[in-house]
């Protein structure tokens, strides 16, 4: 019985590694294989072979000079002391210029390595994308994979470049750090008014809240019909097996409806897609099309009003006489 | 498998237990303060609670004296500002002074014990100075204090120095090489709760007078430029706010809207004056006295001690809990005298 409730992966297949499909017209040759018990714990026992190509190591390379260009400011901003580096690391950042730049170069240290960092990352995250869509064609697949990437990086654009420059100043972008950047998401909700009242904002906390759901029901559906080949999803698309009617009659005796063995993954992909996408427009149009997303909320009857239960004060600032 | 199982589940249990340990235990007290449904909740430690309870208890005042009929002015030499009060109620003052600010040190922390009314020490003068401050503050600033105004030990507690004063921090925003520019913000800062957010809120608002309001009080864009960096500013003002008076947003806010004064509480109205309050005592009372304070007393860059909402709440949303110590020395809740005929 409890053979069935499995978490770890059960089964690890031990055979020569395979190599797969050759590699036409390149220079490169995929390289190093072996296994790994423990990762045959969580997945396929086999590692590599690796294929890194042209754009993979420019990828990495133009990855790493940001890494360092982050990292050694970090470590400057505490005076290079290798121990209150690691201690205060998760407070330390690279910040974008003071808003007084506007979209001009700054000096290095007053944001300039900012712009410099933004560069290298933004090339290497281009690049890696250009790997993944490269990597699919080669093997014959659909791009799925790298237009969903796609999707992350048209969030990260948004926030790091395009968004600054329709603002006409670099300093609206976000600090690279791990506290800082979360301050900088707060700080951004409160300057515009609550991000919670962005439409967008909304649809992107549905899509990454579904996007956790539907992970646990399908991942969960296909382990419990894993005693009957449930695992073998995309066979069972036209070949419905038993796995897979009892999967949807689960579903359908729960909720009246099922996804199929197919289209749950189109649900998934489109759910994980429109997270960051629906995201990134909500972000796009805080401060250039909308200033307050809490009076935006209330001039469209978005917000409700709530009885008042304090004595009126008025702003003290507008009050005549007051100090300022 | 047994065996590693139980490994495993041990494992786990020790890691929640450090884990929890570094948590507040349960049960905590909650406040509503405004429509239900809205959020608007005090969360009380009652642990803490009874701490800062115990911590925050306005000393008993010592037995009135019978008039002397004698001004101060006529019985003491050197009586400057408190040269109207009876002079039984003057020695009675100076002996709660004492107490209230230097206990251990007694009166010659402020007096020279040859000469009680020479001003030789800088104690004595700045000590002047600041029963003008209180006086201004329970006369001029009843928009923050009400009646309940303020005394020494309002902000001293039987420290000579208060015990939450700031400096001006130095400029972080020039790093002495091309790297590691901090700008003024990203360490684990006490003053901002241990966030990221600008270490120094004081300089800029409880100083220097900069625009604290950064929210659009438009729906669509029509020319307001505060920005994010700014933000984080006023929002590192707000955190101390938060932490010195043992409150959170919802004391003064509602969250959904921080800007709109028709949803905030009337506290805001009293922090706002209180905000003044501060700057206009930092400016008009500390900043002057540099030239009397010692090099000891100064900061890293020679600014003079200064106060922030912590100096007197202490943690609590109101000093000593809404204690009224001042009803009990009338003189230093009555307007400043005139200025000693010389």
């Amino acid at each position: 019985m409890s053979e069935y409730q499995n978490i770890f992966t059960q089964v690890q297949i031990r055979a020569p590694a395979y190599a797969g499909v050759p590699v036409g017209g390149s220079p490169f040759a995929r390289s190093g294989s072996g296994f790994f018990y423990w990762l045959g714990r969580i997945g396929d026992a086999q590692i590599g072979p690796i294929y890194l190509g042209w754009t993979g190591l420019a990828s990495l390379t133009f990855g790493f000079i940001a890494f360092e260009i982050i990292g050694l400011n970090m470590w400057a901003s505490v005076n290079w002391d290798p121990i209150q580096f690691v201690r205060q690391l998760p407070w330390l950042a690279l910040e974008p210029p003071p808003p007084s730049y506007g979209l001009r170069f700054p000096a290095l240290y007053d944001g300039g390595w900012w712009l410099v960092a933004g560069f290298f990352l933004t090339t290497s995250v281009l690049l890696w994308w250009v790997r993944m869509y490269r990597r699919a064609r080669q093997l014959g697949m659909g791009t799925h994979v790298a237009w969903a990437f796609a999707s992350a990086i048209w969030l990260y654009l948004v926030l790091g470049f395009i968004r600054p420059l329709l603002m006409g100043s670099w300093g609206e972008a976000v600090p690279f750090g791990i506290f800082p950047h979360l301050d900088w998401t707060a700080a951004f909700s409160i300057r515009y008014g609550n991000l919670f009242y962005n439409p967008f904002h909304m649809l992107s906390i549905v899509f990454l809240y579904g996007s956790t759901l539907l992970f646990a029901m399908h991942g969960a559906t296909i382990l419990a019909v894993s005693r009957f080949g449930g695992e073998r999803e995309i066979e069972q698309v036209v070949d419905r097996g038993t796995a897979a009617e009892r999967a949807a009659l689960f579903w359908r005796w729960t909720m009246g409806f099922n996804a199929t063995m197919e289209s749950i993954h189109r649900w998934a992909w489109w759910f994980a897609v429109l997270c960051p996408l629906t995201g990134g427009i909500g972000i796009l149009l805080t401060g250039t099309v909308v200033d307050d997303w809490y009076l935006w909320a209330v001039k469209h009857g978005v917000a409700p009003s709530y009885p008042t239960v304090f004595p009126h004060v008025p702003d003290p600032a507008s009050v005549s006489g007051a100090p300022r | 498998m047994n065996y590693r199982l139980g490994m495993a589940l041990a494992l786990i249990v020790v890691a929640v237990l450090l884990l929890a340990s570094t948590y507040e235990r349960p049960p905590v007290d909650t406040v509503q303060r405004g429509y239900r449904g809205l959020g608007m909740v005090q969360v009380y430690d009652p642990r803490i609670v009874a701490t800062k309870v115990a911590a925050n208890q306005a000393p008993a005042p010592s037995p009135a004296q019978d008039p002397t009929g004698q001004p101060a002015s006529a019985a003491y030499q050197n009586v400057k500002v408190l040269g109207d009060v009876d002079a039984g109620e003057f020695l009675r003052l100076m002996a709660d002074i004492t107490a209230w600010v230097a206990p251990e040190q007694g009166c010659a922390y402020c007096h020279d014990e040859n000469d009680l009314s020479s001003d030789k020490l800088y104690t004595k003068v700045v000590s002047r100075r600041m029963i003008e401050m209180v006086r201004h503050i329970n006369t001029d600033w009843k928009s923050h204090v009400a009646s309940t105004g303020v005394t020494c030990y309002s902000c001293h507690r039987g420290r000579p120095v208060p015990a939450n004063i700031w400096f001006t921090a130095a400029d972080l925003t020039r790093p002495e090489g091309m790297l590691g520019n901090r700008a003024g913000q990203n360490a684990p800062a006490p003053a901002v709760g241990f966030a990221s957010l600008p270490f120094d809120p004081f300089t800029p608002f409880l100083d220097q007078a900069n625009e604290i309001r950064v929210v659009s009080a438009t729906a669509l864009p029509e020319g307001d430029r505060h920005s994010i960096k700014q933000t984080e500013w006023t929002y590192g003002l707000m955190m101390h706010m938060s932490q010195a008076l043992g409150v959170n947003c919802t004391f003064c806010h509602n969250t959904r809207s921080f800007f709109d004064w028709d949803q905030s509480t009337p506290q805001r109205a009293v922090a706002w004056h209180g905000i003044r309050m501060v700057r206009d005592l930092n400016t008009g009372y500390l900043e002057p006295l540099k030239a009397s304070f010692p090099h000891e007393r100064l900061g890293a860059l020679g600014d003079v001690p200064k106060i922030n909402c912590t100096t007197c709440h202490q943690g609590v949303f109101k000093p000593l809990y809404g204690a009224s110590m001042v009803k009990d020395y009338p003189e230093l809740a009555g307007a400043s005298p005139p200025a000693p005929a010389k």
